[in-house]
């Protein structure tokens, strides 16, 4: 395979998180499987699920009973998804990793490898993926040698919006965050776009005063984005925002009506 | 993670001496970032085509907080034996979770829900055979709508303790739910929400947003609004209609019990007459016959279908106003930026 895409790469991320979060006493790893879609190319991982396993210095165990069983459980749920690797946490590859891949290819054709690394041992959390080759002299001393591969992050729609949630959280203090609602929600909105404008501007400045050369692609963007903001002559831009605000208005005031009339069938029925 | 797990088994025998109280005993709902991206994550991929999706919430109880720190989902109702291969599917499934030291406890039930229509029978069943058996529990519904018009909407909901008790006794009727005095605002609570993140998830996210590329898409600064607003206008129309119905259906019961009150009236007075006539007669007064043989009074219909459209109502006209109070900001920030050309 010559690429992977980590989908959903938000749910499992923090998923294997929370596993390591709650290992057993004594083990330093995690290890679970990795479910997803294989496409011609490129592999999609959107699940995944720890696996109870104990390591020791000689010998690794991996309860293979329970990883079929979350399989089929899981299957219920999505049947398209298949068993296309493992993972497990950590900086290095060990040689019971070579155990374990052996095992995961007899569940699914070439699988990956996904590290992750929870302890933070380079200062940063890294995520890298490999799959197995063959090396070495063929009939004599043959080994496994695991090769990377590049990782991408896609998300969908409303997962951003999520996963965005979650980036918010994580500047907030003590860890929390209430879900706004209402006008607060497009003033914050708005705020963003502000935000990106000011940078926008800080860069127009610093190219007009001759600090920054000007890049000729930065310059086409910025002519777009000035181009889209559409002319329209005033009165047409004011019957369509009249009649829009009269529209909103409208269903503002029904709702309300709706709502009065519920509420006195209920006083009357009260009585 | 040791303290993690005493916590849960004395909120365990905790749970299990309170369960006679009906106070409210949770104040507030904290929800791990894992839960929110499991549940967007699940409606993504089964609910494109069919209503609902669903699924079960697993955590523990502290103090006056409902932590949920995972979930999984169900499968659809697609085969015969949906019943059996639920109960078997909830009970492997949370076996299995145990393995791992994930929280195996059953806090509550999540649902996707349509632009906002989810105040139905089924769903009061579920969260009253819920609520009965673990005294904390709460739905969580998720909007994937509204979500992927810019934030997320998930709210969590419990039944009042009024509402718990009507449920109980399956008193339906007119009369008792007078005696209780619901209406319905009072049938289910918000609690608020809050989400919450561990160390190690945070810096995952670091991790994120140095690879991820900035969101392109401001749904929520989105102008076009009537196809939204359309929808709902349906569902609330639809509503409507069947309250309407409802109220008829209410008339007419109301109208024969007038009726036969009056029926009732006219024939013990027709009845006294007799008697007196009889007396100046000499002769033996007619037997009181029972009347409320004869006239047996209409059956009341059950008010709880009600209730629950006029909830359902009240909820399309809250988020209706919420969305329009929303655009009405969008189209006058519009404007403010046309006024510069």
């Amino acid at each position: 395979f010559s690429s992977l895409f980590h989908h959903c790469l938000s749910l499992y991320h923090p998923s294997i998180s929370d596993s390591y979060e709650r290992r057993n006493e004594g083990a330093s790893r995690v290890i679970g499987t990795i479910l997803g879609t294989i496409d011609k190319h490129s592999i999609e991982v959107t699940n995944c699920f720890s696996v109870p396993h104990n390591e020791s210095e000689d010998e690794v165990a991996v309860d293979m009973e329970f990883a079929k069983n979350m399989y089929e459980l899981h299957k219920r749920v999505s049947p398209t998804e298949v068993i296309v690797g493992w993972y497990a946490t950590g900086f290095d590859i060990t040689e019971h990793s070579v155990l374990i891949h052996e095992y995961y290819s007899r569940e699914a054709t070439n699988p990956i490898h996904l590290t992750v690394d929870t302890a933070l041992q380079s200062g940063k959390m890294n995520i890298r993926a490999y799959v197995s080759a063959q090396m070495g002299v063929p009939g004599k001393t043959v080994g496994v040698m695991f090769t990377p591969l590049s990782v991408k992050y896609v998300y969908y729609d409303t997962e951003r919006i999520g996963v965005d949630l979650l980036q918010r959280i994580r500047l907030a203090t003590n860890r929390t965050k209430g879900l706004t609602s209402d006008l607060s929600q497009v003033g914050g909105a708005a705020a963003r776009v502000q935000d990106m404008l000011a940078t926008v501007l800080a860069y127009i400045e610093d190219v007009l005063s001759g600090k920054v050369t000007a890049d000729n692609s930065v310059g086409r963007f910025l002519m777009d984005l000035v181009n889209k903001v559409p002319t329209i002559s005033a009165e047409d831009f004011e019957n369509m925002l009249n009649s829009n605000i009269n529209d909103l208005l409208m269903v503002t005031y029904l709702s309300n009506l709706t709502q009065a009339q519920i509420a006195l069938n209920e006083k009357l029925l009260l009585l | 993670m040791a303290s993690r797990k005493e916590t849960g088994s004395s909120s365990n025998t905790g749970m299990s001496s309170t369960s006679g109280t009906l106070d409210s005993p949770v104040k507030q709902i904290q929800i791990e970032g894992l839960v929110v991206l499991k549940i967007i994550k699940h409606y993504q991929e089964e609910g494109q085509g069919s209503e609902v999706v669903q699924g079960v919430l697993l955590g523990l109880v502290v103090d006056d907080r409902l932590e949920i720190t995972n979930c999984f989902p169900f499968p659809q109702h697609t085969e015969d034996d949906a019943d059996f291969d639920e109960v078997q599917y909830q009970m492997e499934m949370m076996r299995s979770l145990r393995h791992v030291n994930i929280d195996h406890l059953h806090v509550g039930w999540y649902q996707s829900t349509l632009y906002g229509s989810f105040v139905s029978r089924a769903l009061l069943d579920s969260q009253f055979s819920y609520q009965h058996a673990i005294e904390e529990s709460v739905v969580l519904i998720y909007d994937p709508i509204k979500t992927s018009q810019g934030s997320l909407s998930l709210k969590a909901y419990r039944l009042t303790p009024k509402l718990m008790e009507i449920c109980k006794e399956k008193d339906f009727t007119p009369e008792g739910l007078k005696k209780a005095n619901i209406g319905f605002e009072h049938m289910f609570e918000e609690v608020p929400i809050v989400i919450k993140n561990s160390h190690l998830i945070n810096v995952l996210m670091w991790e994120l947003e140095d690879k991820s590329t900035v969101s392109d898409k401001h749904e929520l600064l989105n102008l076009s609004s009537s196809n939204h607003l359309e929808k709902s206008l349906q569902l609330l129309m639809d509503r409507v209609d069947d309250m309407s119905q409802e109220i008829v259906k209410y008339n007419t019961y109301s109208r024969n019990l007038s009726k036969q009150q009056q029926q009732k009236h006219q024939y013990l007075q027709r009845r006294q007459q007799e008697n007196a006539q009889r007396q100046t007669r000499g002769e033996a007064s007619l037997p009181e016959e029972d009347i409320t043989k004869m006239f047996k009074p209409p059956q009341p219909p059950p008010r709880m279908d009600t209730l629950l459209i006029a909830g359902q109502i009240n909820n399309y006209c809250q988020n209706v106003k919420e969305f329009t109070s929303q655009n009405l900001g969008k189209l006058f920030m519009a404007e403010a930026l046309q006024g510069h050309n």
